[in-house]
């Protein structure tokens, strides 16, 4: 229970609306599994019996984002799914959290190609990261206690505490043509050894 | 001793004799190759579609760039399977920048529609005749080719093009 809420001589409990606010929302986080790849399956087993996410108040996984407060974003995000991913962000109503799971939602990962997004929260807010390739369920379990504290911590009734992030969290953003640089600067080998076409 | 693709080779040659343009059959792991120009590209394939070669498995494309002995760009390749004998011919042809173009095959077999279309989009080989031309995988505007040789593994920036939502505005 939250140190803000205290218990007073006469049985009843005095707190802010901030602090009951953010003890209910804490632990009820509605998650929406946004599983593109591999680390979807860890999501699953972190929401299935053994691992029972369910104990640490966020078991409602909804595949609405109406009725979402948390994205769990688990997988590569490519450049056709981008803007699926942004309006499903959009369209969850306020308060909303997002973790970002796994390499690949966080970094690109391994997969540094022209269609994979190198990492989600250059274009969208990410509260928690989660490292690993795919993470255990107990990462993941970890980051929902983290983003639990996170809210008790910060949160606010009308949450109006993103009112205040106003600029975009990622990295800074790649210069166009920087990869196109990078390309010259390493020009082809032509003495590379030669494949014979034929075989 | 005689390649056991020989006899099937001997069958096709007898079955094309009507067809012009140059031929060049080769082997590789007992499966028979046939290099064909473009220009006589239908006329072939019709005519081997006629002679059994009832499935396409398989439509390709190589990009030959910076190969040493290469003399053209692009290579379709086409596998061909005869399902009733098992038998399996592989056909190859060459085009060319600027501007690679090749009839479609979805005429012979419709499995081809997709397969060039995903030709299209990764190595910009235009299919005249094509139901369906536009791109398979990639976004539709999506401005290049990426299979090619000269496109950078990392792309030109395509993946970084996306407008930014904070989250004070979400």
């Amino acid at each position: 229970m939250s140190s803000n809420i205290q218990p007073a001589s006469n049985g009843l409990f005095w707190t802010t609306l901030d602090a009951a606010a953010n003890w209910s929302r804490a632990n009820s986080l509605w998650p929406m599994p946004f599983a593109t790849a591999c680390c979807g399956i860890e999501l699953m087993s972190t929401s299935a019996s053994k691992h029972d996410l369910s104990r640490f108040g966020s078991e409602v996984m909804r595949f609405s984002p109406r009725q979402c407060d948390l994205m769990i974003v688990a997988g590569r995000v490519v450049m056709k799914m981008l803007p699926v991913l942004q309006r499903i962000w959009l369209q969850m109503p306020e308060p909303k959290w997002c973790i970002s799971m796994g390499a690949c939602a966080c970094s690109g990962g391994v997969f540094d190609t022209y269609a994979v997004v190198q990492g989600i929260d250059r274009f969208m807010p990410v509260d928690i990261y989660v490292p690993g390739c795919p993470p255990r369920p107990e990462q993941l379990i970890a980051a929902i206690i983290e983003l639990q504290a996170k809210i008790q911590k910060t949160g606010t009734l009308r949450a109006t505490e993103f009112a205040d992030r106003t600029t975009p969290e990622g990295p800074a953003r790649f210069d166009g043509d920087e990869l196109v640089r990078i390309r010259d600067r390493n020009p082809v080998q032509f003495n590379l050894p030669v494949y014979d076409p034929r075989h | 001793m005689m390649n056991s693709t020989e006899p099937q080779k001997i069958a096709l040659e007898a079955a094309l004799s009507a067809v012009p343009g140059p031929r060049a059959w080769s082997t590789f792991r007992d499966s028979l190759r046939l290099n064909i120009d473009a220009i006589s590209l239908v006329p072939t394939m019709t005519r081997l579609r006629e002679v059994g070669l009832n499935m396409l498995i398989d439509l390709t494309a190589v990009d030959l760039l910076e190969y040493a002995d290469a003399t053209d760009r692009y290579r379709m390749v086409y596998q061909l399977l005869d399902t009733e004998s098992g038998a399996r011919v592989e056909v190859r042809t060459h085009v060319n920048d600027p501007e690679p173009k090749l009839p479609t095959m979805t005429t012979l077999w419709s499995s081809a529609n997709w397969m060039e279309r995903e030709a299209y989009d990764m190595f910009g080989i235009v299919f005249t005749g094509h139901p369906n031309a536009k791109r398979l995988l990639l976004p539709d505007e999506f401005a290049s080719f990426p299979l090619r040789k000269d496109y950078p593994v990392k792309g030109r920036g395509e993946r970084h093009n996306f407008p930014v939502v904070t989250r004070s505005e979400s």
